[in-house]
């Protein structure tokens, strides 16, 4: 209940936060909503000596359509994705995902930016960033860079970003006008964590057959991950059920599933695939009705 | 705000609660709330370790650290006197490991405290805990129920084998008998799994001490704070019972995990005597989870002998109960007396026997939780009886009618020692039948298999003994402690009433209900009488809360005082009304000469005269005040049928509870809307055994589910709406006819649930599935049926 | 020690406090507003639930300081004028609660859900309080409670859609020594 004794800042701007995390490297740790962080650092898991807060920063708590994106501020909390109209009608994977997300009070805190630099093995979001492409902005002492979803999670709580940086925004592009995503999970009944959770992206081409699929399970393993054979499985093919099941059956292909106290390894690749069959069936009903 | 709302009679209305306005606005006052001036707070170093030697410890840095007032060590406590936890109840040849306050020598669980910091803010003194160094000897561990026995680890030196007694009750030779003449025999090992009660407010102790008048006062979530006096004064801290007052303040839940007498608060009462300041702590809840005492635990091979009409011959049980490192204070008493004697449930059994045996492993101690040995004995006794219909090709329904015991039966004495106080347990399942409309039900079930969907109905036509207890019965079993209650009943000069009682309110809502019954008996408002509970300095003496005790026997105590009263109040009045005192009676209060309806005084003068004593009849004393002990002359046996109707998705292993009955016969109510609750929160802990909790460690004794990220407890959306009704037979127990409420639901349901999963699964022939029935253990029963 | 200006329940302050104190704390031990309460350290039981700048939140989840300017409505803040809001009208109505341990942090959450979903469903209920913990209720007349307290609010007077004028029902003794009315 009690974290160790740390300083607080709670700097203006990126660039004054910037200077703090240089100065403090891994010393200091941002704090943004704090529902990943701050139960660390009452569990004494973490004790940062330095907090750096991003409230005062501007410009961090907006989503914003662009011509060919849609950038979310690493502010935004998971209820304002929740009940973002535009993100309803563009990114429902998103809108679905967001609103699966610990509890309600948990969504009002809880961040995109905070949740994708915590990159715990069972978020939710990590997995939608990656069927949906997304780019994720970061900011340090260098200017500014942009990491695509793909290279940003590298294994258990571990990002690309450096500790000098600090993770702004994040743009996702808009899927093309054929194309439909999904997102199913399997809530931990206690955490509400991710047992499984599938993103799936699929583009249909003008006679109905997959023309693109980007799928991402999270919960299975140390980081989300690309299910790059189930994706491969459906390119060039009619979505049918049977095509859907084949492809769903390869979802967790490549990670090594463990026994664990969610059931043996057998029952969490039968899960995997039954989620993944769930999101997939429903991208597709989505590419189809788009 | 009035607190009464209803135009009728008091008893049986579903008044409101007077509790509610100080807890809705935020005014309730929980042992963390109280704040008293210097006060300084504790942290405990806990053993990360299931069993160690401890070689040595270092408290020079955390002494060293701004802010620390001082670090103690079970050393430390031993030399100023602190004598080990008791044991409340013995059982004959019982292994007592000696349970210290702070482990001096070796740890046996992870969490076991070894070591206080006390500093000037909590933070402080979480801090300074991280610095206190502790040189561990890692030794072996046993963990698991079922490899105690044989262990080459000793948990406690004086019991190689670590088994701390052996029990047993019942007819060895008659079962045996019975068993070999019978038509259909069926047997399961049945695993009672581990649970943790989580009342949602952690357990909490602020002590502190009068040097001038050597007073301690100790505040602390107890539901028995006089129990607590007792053990903590007389036999941990060797002080004068009468310099030590403790008070159980709003407690938030209990469920059994707030009777005990645990190392936390003795360490900090001791504090606050040798530092002479108010010493608080109050528990993180992953302390809660490796320190409050766990509850079941059972590794059970039980066995059941029918004849060819599905009529129970006999009935075989043979248990190890897990009581963890140390015994907690009834550990012993809730798998034997608590367990063994509920056996025969709702049914006429011929033979009964079964044996314990408890066992030490290193882990956090196992104590009662709700229900407490009862929901055990019903989970076998009814997993049985569906094992046996199944077997039988009968309904599960039918096969309990036949053999329940005949309402024209009671008093009915069991193989197993007790003696049912009234029953009629035809009438409940008759109700709970009808409201679940089972014919359409099964019909609706055999339609949906064709579609591939898994409907199960389960039942659970549960027996409790509750009432706890007849304080002779209890000596002669092992107590160390009557089991009575006392209330004390002052009438004000103004005629309003204040009600003391030793019982305890910790969500029951007694406040209210026992101000119905004063209300009720006294013919005044239910708004003059106040209920004052929880405080050793204000309440002359008390047993406290817990085996469903307040209402028949707190009540009964209650009733026994306003008797009392209104015996003097006749005497008074008949001076008063210069009439004979045996022709008084009391009614709708007042004092009435019978068969004069106006010759009669208000109770509110009576209490009056009472006090001004200006003129009382002679030999009587002035005042108005009267205390009783009310002693049961047996339990009380609450019964009733559950029946849950769950789906089972055949994909994914998930079980969803689609709908819940409970008819309950708990006697005589006095507030309906407060029954209804109880049994609400009951189902919901025992459904919730059935399909979700669970207490595990891994080999080394740490605990996997450690924090309510991994421990689920049950949120709203994992439950349905529940259907309760009630049938009334009263106890003739006690004169209110009151059987209690308060463990009913947690008793019944697992049975009710479990049995109901299996029944949904009869198609691919899976006969049983351990608890918790996980979506992955059922998933894994349907692969493995030769019916997929 | 960090400067805080903080408004809770109409009253705004100034306190120093330790970046490390959670807000439950601030509200708990400095302004001596106990309603909210801790059961848990992983943000799961939601006894400590507030509203904080009009959106429910778990205090023990969020820093004293990352409190400051804000708008803070305690359980103790609800009630006006000595009338209890109709939603803790409604739960003592429909026995709600039992213990009372978790009530505050359960009203708070209904309390926000009732102003996004004025006639929720009974699963939109369980579902939107998913993140607060009872032991006692089973969580039955929870629902029940919820159901009545917003046909109460849709009934009578109009649910209060601005919190921060509220006037504290009650000020406990406080270290507060810059206190004034905001």
């Amino acid at each position: 209940m009690y974290p160790a004794d740390f300083e607080y800042h709670a700097p203006a701007t990126l660039d004054e936060a910037v200077a703090l995390l240089s100065a403090h490297k891994d010393d200091a740790k941002l704090l943004a909503g704090g529902h990943s962080l701050l139960p660390m650092m009452k569990l004494r898991f973490a004790q940062p000596r330095h907090l750096v807060d991003v409230r005062r920063i501007p410009g961090l708590s907006e989503i914003r359509a662009e011509a060919d994106a849609i950038a979310i501020g690493a502010r935004v909390t998971h209820r304002m994705v929740e009940r973002s109209e535009l993100i309803a009608r563009r990114l429902p994977m998103l809108s679905e995902a967001a609103a699966m997300i610990g509890d309600p009070a948990v969504r009002n805190r809880g961040t995109m930016g905070g949740s994708l630099a915590h990159a715990d093995p069972a978020a939710d979001l990590p997995a939608v960033m990656l069927a949906l492409d997304a780019d994720l902005r970061a900011v340090g002492p260098k200017g500014t860079r942009l990491i695509p979803a793909e290279n940003f999670f590298l294994s258990l709580l571990t990002t690309a970003l450096e500790p000098t940086e600090v993770l702004s925004e994040v743009r996702i592009p808009l899927p093309s006008v054929r194309s439909g995503g999904a997102y199913e999970k399997r809530r931990h009944p206690a955490s509400r964590f991710a047992i499984v959770g599938v993103a799936a992206l699929v583009e249909l081409d003008a006679k109905g057959v997959v023309s693109a699929a980007r799928v991402a399970v999270t919960g299975l393993g140390s980081k989300a991950s690309r299910a790059t054979k189930t994706e491969q499985a459906l390119v060039g093919r009619k979505p049918d059920e049977a095509e859907l099941d084949a492809a769903a059956r390869q979802v967790a292909d490549g990670i090594e599933l463990h026994d664990d106290r969610q059931g043996p390894a057998a029952y969490r690749a039968h899960l995997a695939t039954v989620y993944a069959t769930r999101a997939l069936r429903r991208a597709v009903e989505r590419a189809r009705a788009s | 705000m009035p607190t009464t709302e209803t135009s009728g009679r008091p008893l049986g209305a579903s008044v409101k609660r007077r509790e509610d306005a100080r807890f809705l606005t935020g005014r309730g006052t929980f042992t963390d709330d109280v704040k008293l001036a210097g006060t300084i707070h504790a942290a405990f170093v806990r053993s990360p370790h299931a069993h160690a030697r401890i070689r040595g410890i270092d408290t020079g840095a955390a002494r060293g650290h701004p802010g620390v007032q001082a670090v103690l060590t079970g050393r430390d406590l031993v030399a100023g006197g602190v004598q080990p936890i008791p044991v409340a109840w013995l059982l004959p040849g019982l292994k007592m490991g000696e349970h210290r306050v702070l482990a001096p020598e070796v740890v046996r669980h992870v969490g076991e405290a070894v070591a206080m910091v006390i500093a000037d803010s909590p933070a402080a003194a979480r801090d300074a805990s991280e610095l206190v160094q502790v040189d561990y000897e890692v030794l072996p561990a046993v963990v698991a129920t079922d490899e105690a026995i044989g262990s080459d680890v000793r948990v406690h030196d004086l019991a190689p084998d670590n088994v701390a007694f052996e029990w047993s009750i019942g007819d060895a030779a008659a079962t045996d008998a019975a068993f070999a003449g019978a038509h259909t025999v069926v047997r399961q090992r049945l695993i009672n799994q581990r649970l943790i009660a989580n009342a949602i407010e952690p357990r909490s102790a602020l002590a502190s001490y009068t040097p001038a008048s050597e007073e301690l006062t100790l505040y602390v979530t107890s539901q028995n704070p006089h129990v607590h006096r007792l053990l903590m004064a007389a036999f941990v801290l060797g002080i004068p019972e009468h310099k030590l007052r403790v008070i159980a303040p709003d407690v938030g839940g209990g469920f059994g995990s707030k009777v005990f007498v645990y190392p936390e608060e003795c360490a900090v009462t001791f504090a606050a005597r040798s530092l002479a300041r108010p010493v608080k702590w109050t528990a993180e809840r992953r302390e809660s989870f490796v320190t409050d005492a766990h509850g079941r635990d059972h590794v059970t091979d039980a066995e059941m002998a029918l004849d060819a009409d599905g009529r129970i011959l006999g009935l075989r049980v043979n248990t190890i109960a897990n009581l963890g490192a140390y015994l907690s204070l009834f550990g012993p008493a809730v798998p034997t007396y608590l367990y063994g004697t509920l056996l025969s449930g709702q049914y006429a059994m011929p033979a009964i026997h079964c044996t314990v045996r408890g066992v030490y492993t290193n882990t956090t101690p196992v104590d009662a939780y709700r229900g407490a040995g009862r929901p055990e004995a019903c989970y076998v006794v009814e997993r049985l009886m569906d094992l046996a219909a199944r077997a039988m090709g009968q309904d599960p329904a039918a096969l309990r009618q036949r053999n329940f015991i005949g309402a024209d039966r009671f008093p009915y004495q069991t193989p197993v020692a007790l003696m049912y106080d009234s029953g009629n347990y035809q009438a409940a399942m008759n109700r709970a039948l009808e409201m679940v409309g089972y014919e359409a039900l099964r019909a609706e079930q055999a339609k949906l298999r064709q579609e591939g969907k898994y409907l199960g109905i389960g039942f659970s036509s549960y027996i409790e003994a509750c009432g706890l207890a007849p304080s002779q019965v209890a000596g002669a079993l092992g107590a160390q402690a009557g089991l009575w209650e006392s209330a004390t009943v002052r009438v004000h000069p103004t005629g309003k009433v204040t009600v003391f009682t030793g019982s305890h309110s910790h969500g029951q809502g007694h406040e209210t209900t026992f101000a119905q019954l004063a209300a009720d008996e006294l013919g005044i408002a239910v708004d003059d009488v106040e209920v004052v509970h929880g405080d050793t300095g204000r309440v002359p003496f008390g047993m406290g809360t817990y085996g469903s005790r307040s209402g028949s026997v707190g009540g009964t105590a209650i009733h026994m005082s306003i008797q009392k009263i209104a015996e003097k109040g006749k005497k008074i009045a008949a001076h008063l009304l210069e009439a004979a005192p045996e022709d008084m009676e009391f009614t709708e209060g007042k004092f009435r000469v019978r068969g004069s309806p106006d010759r009669a005084k208000a109770f509110g003068e009576i209490a009056l005269a009472a006090y001004l004593a200006h003129s009382m009849p002679a030999g009587v004393e002035p005042g108005l005040e009267e205390t009783s002990f009310f002693d049961p002359s047996n339990f009380t046996f609450p019964f009733g049928t559950h029946i849950a109707v769950v789906e089972v998705d055949k994909e994914t292993g998930d079980t969803s509870l689609r709908r819940y009955i409970a008819v309950d016969d708990v006697g005589n109510v006095i507030n309906p809307m407060i029954v209804d609750g109880q049994l609400h929160g009951g189902i919901a802990q025992g459904a919730a055994q059935a399909l979700w909790e669970s207490a595990e460690f891994d080999e080394n004794g740490q605990l996997l589910t450690g924090s309510l990220m991994e421990y689920n407890v049950p949120k709203a959306d994992q439950l349905p709406m529940f259907e309760t009704d009630r049938t009334v037979t009263p106890s003739p127990v006690n004169p209110l006819g009151i059987k209690g409420a308060g463990e009913a639901g947690a008793i019944a349901s697992p049975a009710a649930v479990a049995n109901a999963v299996m029944d949904a699964l009869a198609p691919f022939g899976v006969t049983h599935i351990d608890m918790p029935l996980t979506p992955a253990r059922v998933w894994q029963a349907m692969q493995g049926s030769p019916g997929r | 020690m960090s400067k805080i200006r903080v408004t809770v329940n109409g009253v705004a302050s100034e306190h120093d406090v330790e970046p490390r104190m959670m807000l439950v704390q601030f509200l708990r031990e400095v302004l001596g507003l106990t309603g909210a309460h801790v059961g848990c350290d992983t943000s799961q039981c939601g006894s400590c639930t507030v509203i904080v700048d009009g959106v429910a939140t778990k205090s023990c989840t969020m820093l004293a300081v990352q409190a400051d300017g804000g708008e803070v409505l305690t359980i103790e803040g609800l009630a006006q004028n000595g009338q209890l809001h109709p939603l803790q009208l409604a739960f003592r109505e429909e026995h709600g609660l039992q213990c009372g341990f978790c009530t505050p942090g359960m009203v708070m959450a209904a309390y926000e859900l009732l102003q996004h979903n004025a006639a929720p469903t009974e699963a939109e209920i369980r579902h939107g309080l998913e993140g607060n913990l009872c032991r006692c209720t089973g969580y039955h007349n929870i629902v029940r409670a919820v159901q009545d307290g917003a046909r109460r609010m849709a009934e009578g007077r109009p649910a209060v859609h601005t919190p921060f004028s509220v006037p504290a029902v009650e000020r406990t003794a406080s270290s507060t020594t810059t206190a004034k009315r905001g």
